[in-house]
């Protein structure tokens, strides 16, 4: 069916619109044995070591949110996706495309958060690149970060989930939704009270604690666009499972929720700046709970779900009544319902 | 607040309450019956909590004409697109519209191509856009039934007492009860009504009168949630089994008898009621609002002179017949083959609480 005649907002919103537009553009022209493996980072192979390696943009408006800012998420993202290919993040590049008057003091606050967060990794930003565009050129500013990270060749399944089989139970660390209704809350002027902030936050070290507690790590993946919904399918379609979802032991913030019922949203396919879908061998399951609890950015976390062998490739959802339903890939945007 | 239930939510999706309501309801139904959720939102919330595996298989689910977004017809999209490309026109409407395929295009694709096409929350909002835009000519979409039409005529009435000579509304709004009637006069068996809630809280009971005492039907407005429209199916096995017909309430928290009086006031002083095309009805007396004399200056329809091209309906598509319980969307040749979420061809794969696009969301 090709990705139509013109870009529509929906071909960058992770969704079915996204992908095709992935598969049938950029990798069958830039195609590859790496790209073809289609992961968060590109793992490479240099001199002997795995590397792993991703670029990420970064567009968001507002650029300052309650939880974050556009500094703070471009370094987060990119070792976020390093840190679920099952990498140590080593080094960040930093790229910014400035419009024309744009206030030098916003844009120091900017570069701090990232200093910040790569400092609290233990990552370097070692190189970089400045465009200024005339005003109405770009909106404000765009970020683009790229990292590099080193994976120990036993985390290499992780990335793939080659390994991922029924039974393997599926693990969340917090409440979804967020970040991206912390975002729509900034910029629609909602008016809705609430002191919901951003999830932005870097998942390496919690990753890292993750994979000392087991060697039975089967799968990561930072849920961002498209929400968790979006990895449980990943999951379903990459690894030809069934992958059970129980929404009432889904984490939840309440302030999310109810916004979310007041829009018509489905938190599940929210946009997260700091949520990990985790696939674990069951036997394990319990003791890698326990070590994320440990953490901040893994309080909250809960087995969600399990892998099956039936309905291959399906995401079925128990719901919080007790029925059962198709838990669908995100196609359009969510749209406001209106009555 | 960050854990915890949701007030009014949680309760009512209960899973030993729906199992004790589902258990009552098959305790007492005996006859092979049909009942007609109107509301997309109710066809929306069964498929989506996945209610109908609690129900006995003698009672049969049917999803009516109640999706604002389904029923607008092809020619609104086209007259609304016509009014977009005009310059120094804004256009701003409810979400799920912008996908909806007109004859040739839709609003999202003529957004990617230039015309200027704002989602909004709320009609105040574009009549805040058009406060903020004096130079542009701010059109609001108006699609929606009584739960919208208020919002409208009180945009409007604003509009006036601010003086916004750059506000216009694009009326496709219509009224329920019209259109239960000629639901309740077609071939299709329909035993009783999940009355709209929303719809409700704006007329109050009596709209339903005539289906329960002239046509024999049952009919009960029920709420949102699965707890609801369990309760509510209960209600209407009730009144059908006992052959014993009125209006009964089951949204007791947010719908009065009376309804909201000064919404149905604003309604009345905005629209006068002529006759209407929907999607699947066709044309339905009494049914459309349209915007009185009185109010003309606003009225987009008459102050845009843009020529609307002629219809050119999609080739295989049964909408018409979904939207009224004739056929479900697996009789459609088009459905899941050709008509998919991602390539619309009618309206019901469009909307979030289209049909079409639930069933293929939670079956497909």
């Amino acid at each position: 069916m090709g990705y139509g005649q013109r870009i529509s907002i929906h071909h960058g919103n992770g969704g079915v619109h996204m992908k095709r537009l992935i598969s049938d553009l950029f990798i069958r022209f830039f195609e590859n044995d790496v790209i073809n493996e289609q992961s968060d980072s590109a793992t490479l192979k240099v001199s002997g070591q795995h590397i792993a390696f991703t670029t990420d943009s970064f567009v968001v408006d507002p650029l300052f949110f309650p939880g974050g800012n556009i500094g703070s998420l471009a370094v987060c993202g990119t070792l976020n996706d390093l840190a679920v290919s099952g990498a140590t993040p080593l080094y960040l590049s930093a790229g910014f495309i400035i419009e024309e008057g744009f206030s030098i003091r916003k844009l120091e606050r900017i570069v701090i958060s990232m200093a910040r967060e790569a400092k609290r990794s233990g990552v370097k930003i070692v190189t970089g690149d400045t465009k200024v565009v005339n005003s109405g050129k770009c909106d404000k500013l765009f970020i683009n970060t790229s990292g590099i990270g080193q994976v120990e060749p036993k985390y290499l399944p992780v990335s793939s989930g080659s390994k991922v089989k029924p039974g393997d139970k599926i693990i969340l660390n917090g409440a979804p939704g967020e970040h991206g209704m912390a975002i729509l809350q900034a910029r629609m002027n909602l008016n809705f009270r609430s002191g919901l902030k951003s999830d932005c936050a870097s998942l390496y070290p919690l990753i890292k604690r993750v994979l000392k507690a087991s060697d039975r790590v089967h799968f990561l993946r930072d849920a961002t666009r498209g929400g968790v919904a979006t990895v449980a399918h990943e999951i379903a379609s990459k690894c030809n499972v069934g992958v059970d979802i129980d929404e009432a032991r889904i984490p939840e913030n309440t302030d999310v929720r109810a916004m979310c019922e007041i829009l018509g949203f489905d938190p599940l396919y929210i946009a997260n700046e700091g949520k990990l879908v985790m696939v674990v061998d069951a036997s394990d399951a319990d003791s890698v709970l326990h070590a994320m609890q440990k953490v901040k950015t893994g309080k909250d976390a809960a087995i969600i779900g399990e892998i099956t062998s039936e309905m291959k490739g399906k995401v079925i959802l128990k719901t919080r009544s007790g029925g059962k339903r198709i838990l669908d890939e995100l196609i359009g945007d969510q749209l406001p319902r209106i009555c | 607040m960050t854990r915890g239930d949701l007030p009014f939510i949680d309760e009512y999706r209960n899973e030993r309450m729906v199992l004790a309501i589902a258990g009552q309801i098959r305790e007492i139904s005996t006859l092979q019956i049909s009942l007609m959720e109107v509301c997309g939102g109710h066809t929306m919330a069964i498929h989506k909590s996945g209610l109908q595996a609690f129900l006995p298989e003698n009672i049969r689910l049917l999803s009516g004409p109640g999706c604002p977004v389904c029923v607008s017809s092809q020619q609104f999209v086209d007259h609304a697109i016509a009014i977009g490309r005009v310059p120094g026109v804004i256009l701003t409407t409810y979400g799920d519209l912008v996908r909806v395929p007109g004859s040739v295009s839709s609003l999202e694709k003529e957004k990617g191509k230039g015309v200027d096409v704002r989602i909004v929350y709320s009609v105040l909002d574009a009549l805040e856009l058009a406060s903020a835009n004096r130079k542009k000519k701010v059109v609001f979409l108006g699609i929606g039934f009584e739960t919208t039409a208020p919002a409208s005529a009180a945009a409007i009435i604003q509009a006036g007492k601010q003086h916004l000579q750059n506000f216009f509304l694009l009326s496709a709004h219509k009224v329920m009860p019209p259109a239960l009637e000629t639901l309740a006069n077609t071939d299709t068996q329909i035993d009783g009504f999940i009355a709209p809630g929303h719809v409700s809280a704006i007329t109050g009971y009596s709209i339903y009168r005539k289906l329960t005492e002239l046509y024999q039907r049952a009919v009960v407005i029920s709420g949102f949630e699965p707890v609801d429209i369990l309760q509510s199916i209960l209600m209407l096995v009730r009144q059908i089994e006992a052959r014993q017909f009125s209006v009964e309430n089951e949204y007791t928290r947010v719908v009065r008898a009376q309804g909201n009086p000064m919404a149905q006031e604003l309604m009345e002083q905005v629209f006068t009621r002529e006759s209407a095309e929907w999607r699947g009805l066709g044309w339905v007396p009494e049914s459309g609002l349209y915007i009185a004399e009185e109010f003309a200056a606003f009225d987009a329809a008459k102050q845009f002179k843009v020529r609307v091209p002629e219809r050119r309906s999609p080739k295989g598509c049964i909408c018409g017949e979904i939207l009224i319980g004739k056929k479900r969307p697996s009789d459609c040749p088009l459905f899941s083959s050709v008509c998919t979420p991602v390539n619309p061809i009618g309206a019901c794969m469009v909307s979030s609480e289209g049909t079409c696009s639930i069933f293929y969301k939670y079956h497909a």
